[in-house]
């Protein structure tokens, strides 16, 4: 579990139509489909702790569903423990 | 007045050149060969482009684009050549292109071609044919001028013997009122402002500027067709007002007619002749006014039967009045107008027809 | 495949409250809007995204003009900002000869389908190849006529289950792919071939500098370029979306191996 970001994404959640071809894309794993669904029936990517705004999630994307930031300063998390889901 | 003896297909490229057309592109077909040919040398010498297309669909669709850029483009071919190119001469009209085609035709039997619709789709190109090598020099600008003004596309219907007869031509500028500058040409200069444009004949338009959408679209497309039918329509007409049998002809038919005619009223028969410019719009009111008080109305093309369906759609009383006395033609080769274009042969029919008045 | 449900969730509704430099936006600048109604998991909008991006990127916003063929990525014609045409099927290159006969200082690029180029306008693209025409290419290729539902085309590759070879293309019945790019490599006429893709995000950004490459070469006069583009179309391939980049390494990929096949281009 990462516990410090040096990048970021806005998620157009709306948009997305649960392709899920960002969760490969990116290189440290840290994109998971939600659970629920968006107003169009689908499930669309969340982001846990660790980006590097790397733009893999973003350059994959057919619907523009990405905006990339990268931190001016590293983002250190508190993290909840990871236990039984 | 400056005369220079030349063919009709050379004649014809020059009044293209003095229309300001800067791109021609098609396949050499006879008997439009000779107007490719030509195009060949005197289009790049005025400065524009000619390009021996690979094909009629590839000579057509480049003449699209060059004309979507805002330059004056034609294209051009026979008959069955310009069937191979009816579902871009729709396009134009569709999606409102300016685009001229040379139909160089074989005999008269592209009729149907050049006035029932172009190919597919709501619109329908300007024709306008016509009856020697002059008229050919002022309708070739003519049509330029027109598929500008309305944004369509527009036929210029010959045949063999306007390509190959040899005549002296004053090759004079047609006096045209100008038109407004051509905004809706794809150049780029648009591109990022939020007000870029697009060509397709759905009328979608952009997001940032939606277009009417596919039925608002064809709703003006044919509105502009209705204009363009009550407002553009051309013919020339002879001895009319006491014609016992008016002569209806088109093309160079119209000119073997109009000599004819002439000729026998000299002799004192009553008759006149009829001849549209424009195939369409036909002139049909005028056509009925013409034929009011005429008993016949002959319809003289060289062919099976197509012009004379106008005819009978515009003459009052036309199942009384109106009757073929054209026909297929051929010469030997297949390629040429035949021996029923020919004055004396013209003159036997309309003699025979009027004999049935004294019955 | 992850199928865990996270604890620590970043939120990604806004942007971040932390001082941050966007290193990259959601869409384009020259496209009008992110939406388009084309299929899930389509590869078509990631590399029209690249295309934008470089003429971006090239200073060739308003030097630019573009032919679409018809297909699924013919939607991109209301929301490219570009002055464009969509013109009959298969005629672009026709179209787009025109258009640079008479614009020789524009840079004039086709955006079309394999269907569109290979199937129908396959005369239309090899004539203008032949013609040394300055213009740039792109096919994107996706091996079926993706917008009328996904019939064969000329591309389609052996043992590729389509709505009209549904048993999968068979040699003997349905004959063989035509290897366009292959031919036109080897045209005198011809500056520039190379296909790329869109399956992952190393293939996209080696796309990207083909996409580049080409328009250089069009700057250069070098004649036509072609750039192939292999896409997912997992509705067209009957395949769930996130397998669309697996499927189109085993199927296209395959017959269409990705890379540069012609360059002259380098220097002035």
């Amino acid at each position: 579990m990462r516990s410090t970001s040096y990048g970021t994404v806005v998620i157009a959640a709306e948009r997305c139509k649960g392709c899920e071809l960002c969760i490969p894309a990116c290189p440290i794993d840290i994109l998971v489909m939600s659970k629920d669904f968006n107003e169009a029936g689908f499930h669309y990517p969340v982001l846990e702790p660790g980006c590097t705004g790397c733009t893999a999630c973003q350059q994959v994307c057919p619907d523009y569903v990405f905006e990339v930031y990268k931190y001016d300063q590293p983002v250190k998390h508190e993290l909840q423990a990871e236990g039984a889901a | 007045m400056a005369l220079r003896f030349m063919e009709g297909s050379e004649a014809i490229a020059e009044a293209a050149v003095l229309a300001g057309c800067k791109f021609y592109s098609a396949y050499p077909m006879a008997p439009s060969t000779g107007l490719l040919e030509q195009m060949s040398r005197k289009i790049p010498e005025s400065g524009g482009v000619c390009i021996n297309a690979e094909t009629e669909m590839g000579g057509v669709n480049m003449a699209l684009g060059a004309a979507a850029t805002g330059f004056r483009a034609a294209s051009g071919s026979t008959g069955q050549g310009v069937s191979l190119m009816q579902e871009a001469i729709g396009e134009a009209a569709m999606n409102e292109t300016p685009l001229v085609i040379f139909n160089m035709a074989r005999s008269q039997q592209d009729y149907f071609q050049a006035t029932r619709g172009a190919g597919w789709g709501g619109g329908r190109p300007i024709s306008v044919a016509p009856k020697d090598v002059a008229e050919a020099v002022e309708l070739t600008q003519l049509i330029f001028h027109l598929t500008d003004k309305y944004r369509c596309a527009g036929i210029l219907v010959g045949d063999n013997l306007l390509a190959r007869t040899q005549v002296s031509v004053d090759l004079k500028p047609l006096d045209l009122p100008p038109l407004p500058p051509k905004d809706w040409a794809i150049d780029g200069s648009m591109n990022g402002t939020g007000k870029s444009r697009v060509l397709f004949s759905f009328g979608f338009g952009k997001h940032l500027t939606p277009g009417p959408g596919p039925t608002q679209h064809n709703i003006n497309l044919a509105e502009k067709f209705a204009l363009i039918e009550r407002t553009e329509m051309r013919w020339e007409e002879e001895f009319t007002d006491d014609a016992e049998a008016v002569v209806v002809a088109f093309g160079t038919g119209g000119k073997f007619v109009e000599h004819v005619v002439r000729e026998m009223r000299e002799e004192g028969h009553k008759v006149g002749y009829f001849r549209p410019i424009t195939l369409w719009p036909f002139a049909g009111d005028a056509l009925n006014k013409a034929t009011r008080r005429a008993k016949l109305v002959l319809v003289f093309e060289i062919n099976s039967g197509q012009m004379i369906d106008d005819v009978r759609l515009h003459v009052d009383d036309h199942r009384s009045k109106v009757r073929a006395i054209g026909g297929v033609s051929f010469d030997e080769s297949g390629l040429n107008l035949g021996p029923l274009m020919d004055a004396p042969v013209i003159r036997e029919r309309i003699e025979q027809a009027m004999k049935t008045l004294q019955a | 495949m992850n199928v865990r449900v996270p604890i620590n969730v970043i939120q990604t509704a806004k942007p971040p409250q932390q001082a941050s430099k966007k290193v990259a936006s959601f869409k384009p600048d020259l496209l009008q809007t992110e939406d388009h109604h084309l299929c899930p998991g389509c590869g078509e909008p990631v590399a029209v995204r690249l295309i934008l991006e470089t003429l971006q990127e090239m200073n060739l916003v308003k030097e630019n003009i573009c032919v679409l063929g018809h297909g699924c990525y013919g939607t991109f014609m209301s929301t490219m900002d570009i002055d464009c045409t969509l013109c009959l099927h298969g005629r672009a290159p026709a179209n787009s000869t025109g258009i640079k006969r008479m614009r020789p200082e524009k840079l004039v690029w086709t955006l079309q389908g394999d269907g569109d180029m290979v199937s129908e306008g396959l005369a239309e693209i090899l004539h203008a190849a032949a013609r040394g025409e300055d213009i740039t290419c792109f096919m994107l290729n996706n091996g079926v006529f993706g917008d009328t539902g996904g019939q064969m085309t000329a591309a389609s590759v052996v043992g590729q289950r389509t709505k009209t070879s549904i048993e999968g293309r068979n040699p003997d019945y349905h004959g063989y792919p035509v290897p366009l790019a292959n031919l036109l490599s080897t045209m005198q006429g011809v500056g520039y071939v190379a296909r790329g893709s869109v399956h992952n995000a190393a293939s996209i950004a080696q796309t990207k500098k083909m996409v580049h490459r080409a328009f250089e070469r069009q700057l250069q006069k070098r004649g036509l370029g072609l750039v192939e583009i292999l896409t997912m179309c997992p509705t067209g391939w009957f395949v769930p979306t996130n397998t669309g980049p697996e499927y189109m390494l085993e199927s296209l990929g395959k017959t269409y191996p990705l890379g540069e096949l012609k360059d002259e281009g380098g220097g002035n």
